[in-house]
């Protein structure tokens, strides 16, 4: 099969997606047998409270599978949440007398200002400060849950806890729970292609990447943590109610571990891989009774599980079934339909796209940058070039907002953009690419690329789903990749790369694209491809701000270059009267 | 005036142990950039090889003190070869989990072993300690504080001064070019993971005639470690020993003062403050990934 053509629409299929509660008809039909099963099926006491663990634990493993599978932030204080919303029910429904329904909201609406509150005050750092913050939240509240005796009545426990009118029989109990599984569940499955499921992707992926195509890192990080709290809290309070009764010990940091495993050897990615891993780590002590007659033995074993299952089994056991059915589903999903792709960058009218003034960046004594003016015109190739270290890519990170600049003036087509985080600068039409490529490794072709459509203020897509898969396709079939749309990344070249990270800023209809050494590492035939991408590029009136060493590329492409030196601009001008001028040549070769 | 001395001293003993303990981390941290979620453990195995030894077996304790010390750079080995070495090229997500998993299996197997029942050691002194002006001077913490001090200046001898030391310090800045200069990246680690473990349970050792030796004595230090290292800013040795002595004399003053039963929570309250306050600690720099 030969690729197709740059950018020539390719027939689109006839078939548009269903409604997305018909294709999911199958998952209800099977909840509802379950709940039919766990109502109508009769239990002895003993498998009845096995089941009722294993569906209330699992929903905790949900919340798990969100924060640490989708947005790769580790929370090792589930068991903490998971008891704010059994003691809410716990205490709610015995000392103040309050409706099961008013706890159980009560308890998630608390586990969730915890969970909200910790994510802001630690997710702004990285994961080791996550990892012990949330250990130092379990212990707080297990010595809470021990000593504040006049409020949880201390160790002994809150007994004879309530359950609702409807429910009062264990059978029914169970059913309701089984039904909050399969709700939970669809909703967690669901998530990962929703807006917010992939912005945790690719903050799981790379933050640095997610944030300049126009991610919210925090705000997302703080979502999922959240989240995961709540689930934590909605699990305990059904617990609560279905054991009747409470102590601390159940809510202990042991219980995290517990949590973490079971979501680790079910597969930490999936819903399904989580209520696997519950359902096992539930099971296998049942039948290994011996064990807890020695204590700490097999917790000891889950310690050595999480070691093995992380260093042999990454994915968990979900994993490799969904790798294989996941290597079958991309080569019979045919690339959706695409018509060539339109670029309409914004334009407030000015002559010039991007204007910096005075731009100054110095880490401690260095001056990186310091004192540079750059004016972009609309609808230009602008380069700019110098030797190494001279301030180049520091620019281009100043601009994208990765780093603050110490002083000077950044406006973006009549916007000031100098103090704006990066997603909001990408959200005022910036759209760059990085001299390391920085995609979203665990993704397709196809999925990063639409992270990068989904920014805020994209004008170019409509709404929903297939709107922004076709902007994707587009964007792919431009560079010339979307017969490959569906591959991983991994499975790409590093030219290929390249192009796909490209793409991934142009279907985001930026206003200015920043292309940080795009021929780096390309070899000549894949250099002369690029060129010919810049021209269509230009061709549709987007502006372009290129840095690269190859000095053929820019000579050709650029019609305007600055010339930096020291951090220090030393030429700026139409690009063939700069390549000439004696400071630049001595800059580059020297001066006699 | 007199119980304000006291509760210092005793403060200052206390803080030196999370010190010693909040080295460790920083030497991994620094070596691997992976923070060890068991270093506790290594506190408590130490201390539990001291009792095996010393109480159980009545050997001498200086005999059973190189016993333990030699015990804990096998564990160091061993948990570098178990759980560090084989996901070296992974991301830092794994690597903690694994640290995590390794904390677990360490305590509970010790559990597992010796029951939940706290054991009694002996301090190195038979003295009980000494009267000074009214405040009275355990021997057991003026050990802790002097070993202390003294590592602090053998490290500072040992990172600044030997060439060793500065193979691992050139380790730990950049792999990549300490291993195109000659120096074997992976033997580095290993001697890092075994010089953290030593120390680890050296501050285990030291700490438990004070307290009891028990299972959860561990993971209890380890959080007042880590939580010393953010308070005296992440990776900075001084701000490990700096943080470690100021938590040990907050959390006594607030145990004397404000609440018994409360005690370990106070070093996680100082510790979210500093959070959102001064993340970088009081001699971090905030730091930023290159693009």
């Amino acid at each position: 099969m030969s690729a197709p053509s740059d950018n020539m629409p390719i027939p689109a299929p006839a078939v548009r997606s269903k409604p997305l509660l018909i294709r999911h008809l199958p998952y209800f039909i099977g909840a509802a047998i379950l709940v039919a099963l766990a109502a109508g099926l009769r239990f002895d006491g003993y498998v009845l409270n096995i089941l009722l663990q294993a569906t209330t634990f699992s929903i905790a493993v949900f919340g798990l599978s969100v924060v640490l599978g989708l947005c790769g932030q580790i929370n090792l204080a589930q068991a903490a949440f998971f008891g704010l919303g059994a003691y809410a029910v716990g205490l709610g429904t015995t000392d103040l007398h309050l409706s099961f329904w008013l706890c159980l909201v009560g308890g998630c609406v608390i586990a969730l200002l915890a969970g909200a509150f910790l994510g802001m005050s630690t997710l702004r750092l990285g994961g080791h400060y996550l990892a012990m913050v949330t250990i130092s939240f379990q212990q707080i509240v297990t010595l809470v849950m021990i000593n504040a005796i006049w409020l949880t009545r201390g160790p002994d426990g809150v007994p004879n806890i309530r359950r609702p009118e409807l429910f009062q029989t264990s059978q029914s109990y169970l059913a309701f729970c089984v039904a909050m599984l399969a709700i939970v569940g669809y909703l967690v499955w669901h998530l990962s292609d929703t807006k917010l499921g992939r912005a945790m992707r690719a903050v799981r992926d790379n933050e640095l990447a997610a944030g300049v195509n126009g991610i919210d890192v925090f705000r997302t990080k703080i979502y999922a943590f959240a989240l995961c709290a709540l689930l934590g809290g909605l699990a305990g309070g059904l617990f609560a109610g279905g054991f009747a009764y409470v102590s601390p010990d159940q809510f202990s940091f042991a219980e995290s571990i517990v949590f973490l495993t079971m979501s680790l050897l079910g597969g930490v990615a999936s819903p399904i891989g989580s209520a696997i891993g519950t359902g096992l780590l539930i099971l296998i002590p049942e039948w290994l009774r011996f064990l807890k007659s020695v204590p700490g033995l097999y917790l000891a074993i889950y310690g050595l599980f999480v070691i093995l299952i992380i260093r042999f089994m990454p994915d968990g056991i979900w994993g490799f079934v969904a790798d294989a059915f996941n290597r079958w589903r991309a080569h019979t999903k045919a690339p959706p339909a695409a018509a060539p792709l339109e670029l309409k960058p914004a334009t407030v009218g000015g002559e010039y796209v991007l204007e910096v003034t005075g731009l100054s960046k110095h880490f401690g004594g260095l001056k990186a940058v310091d004192g540079v003016d750059i004016a972009v015109k609309r609808g230009g190739v602008h380069a700019l070039i110098g030797p190494n270290g001279s301030g180049k890519t520091t620019t281009l990170n100043v601009l994208s907002g990765l780093y603050e600049a110490t002083s000077g003036r950044i406006v973006l087509d009549g916007t000031d953009i100098t103090h704006m985080p990066p997603h909001r600068r990408t959200a005022a039409g910036l759209g760059r690419t990085f001299q390391n490529i920085r995609l979203f490794r665990s993704m397709t072709a196809l999925e990063n690329v639409e992270i990068g459509a989904e920014r805020p203020g994209n004008t170019m897509i409509g709404k929903g789903e297939d709107a922004l898969t076709e902007r994707a396709m587009e964007a792919l079939n431009f560079v010339g990749l979307g017969n490959r749309a569906n591959e991983l990344i991994s499975s790409f070249s590093y030219g290929h790369q390249r192009l796909i990270e490209i793409a991934r800023a142009l279907a985001a209809n930026p206003t200015l694209l920043l292309l940080d050494e795009p021929a780096a590492g390309l070899n000549s035939t894949e250099k002369l491809e690029l060129h010919e991408l810049l021209k269509r590029i230009a061709a549709q009136g987007l502006t372009i701000l290129i840095i690269d060493h190859d000095m053929t590329l820019v000579s050709e492409a650029a019609q305007h270059i600055t010339v930096l030196n020291f951090g220090r601009r030393i030429a700026d001008g139409e690009s063939m009267a700069v390549l000439r001028h004696p400071d630049v040549v001595s800059a580059y070769l020297g001066s006699e | 005036m007199d119980l304000v001395l006291q509760l210092l001293f005793t403060g200052i003993g206390i803080g030196a142990v999370y010190a010693l303990v909040a080295l460790g981390f920083v030497l991994i941290f620094r070596a691997t950039n992976v923070v060890n979620f068991a270093q506790g453990e290594f506190s408590m195995v130490a201390a539990y090889l001291m009792v095996v030894f010393s109480v159980d077996l009545g050997w001498p304790y200086w005999l059973s003190f190189l016993i333990a010390l030699g015990g804990m750079a096998l564990l160091g080995v061993i948990f570098n070869l178990g759980v560090y070495y084989p996901l070296r090229h992974r991301t830092f997500l794994p690597v903690i989990i694994a640290t995590i998993g390794a904390s677990i299996l360490l305590s509970n197997s010790v559990l597992a072993i010796y029951g939940p029942q706290p054991q009694v050691l002996q301090g190195w002194f038979d003295t009980p300690g000494i009267q000074l002006g009214p405040v009275y001077l355990d021997s057991q913490y003026l050990l802790i504080i002097a070993v202390t001090i003294a590592l602090v200046f053998f490290n500072y001898w040992f990172f600044e001064k030997t060439l060793l030391g500065k193979k691992l310090q050139a380790t730990s800045q950049d792999k990549e070019m300490a291993s195109l200069l000659g120096i074997s990246v992976s033997t580095m680690i290993m001697i890092t993971f075994i010089y953290s473990a030593v120390l680890g349970g050296l501050a285990g050792i030291l700490v438990a005639p004070v307290l009891f030796v028990s299972i959860q004595m561990g993971s209890t230090i380890a959080l007042k470690a880590f939580a010393a290292t953010i308070i005296g800013g992440f990776g900075d040795v001084a701000g490990a020993i700096i943080g470690g002595l100021a938590l040990g004399v907050i959390e006594t003053f607030g145990a004397a003062y404000i609440s018994v039963p409360y005690k370990d929570g106070f070093a996680f309250l100082v510790l979210v403050a500093f959070l959102i306050f001064r993340p970088q600690g009081i001699f971090g720099e905030r730091v930023a990934e290159k693009a």
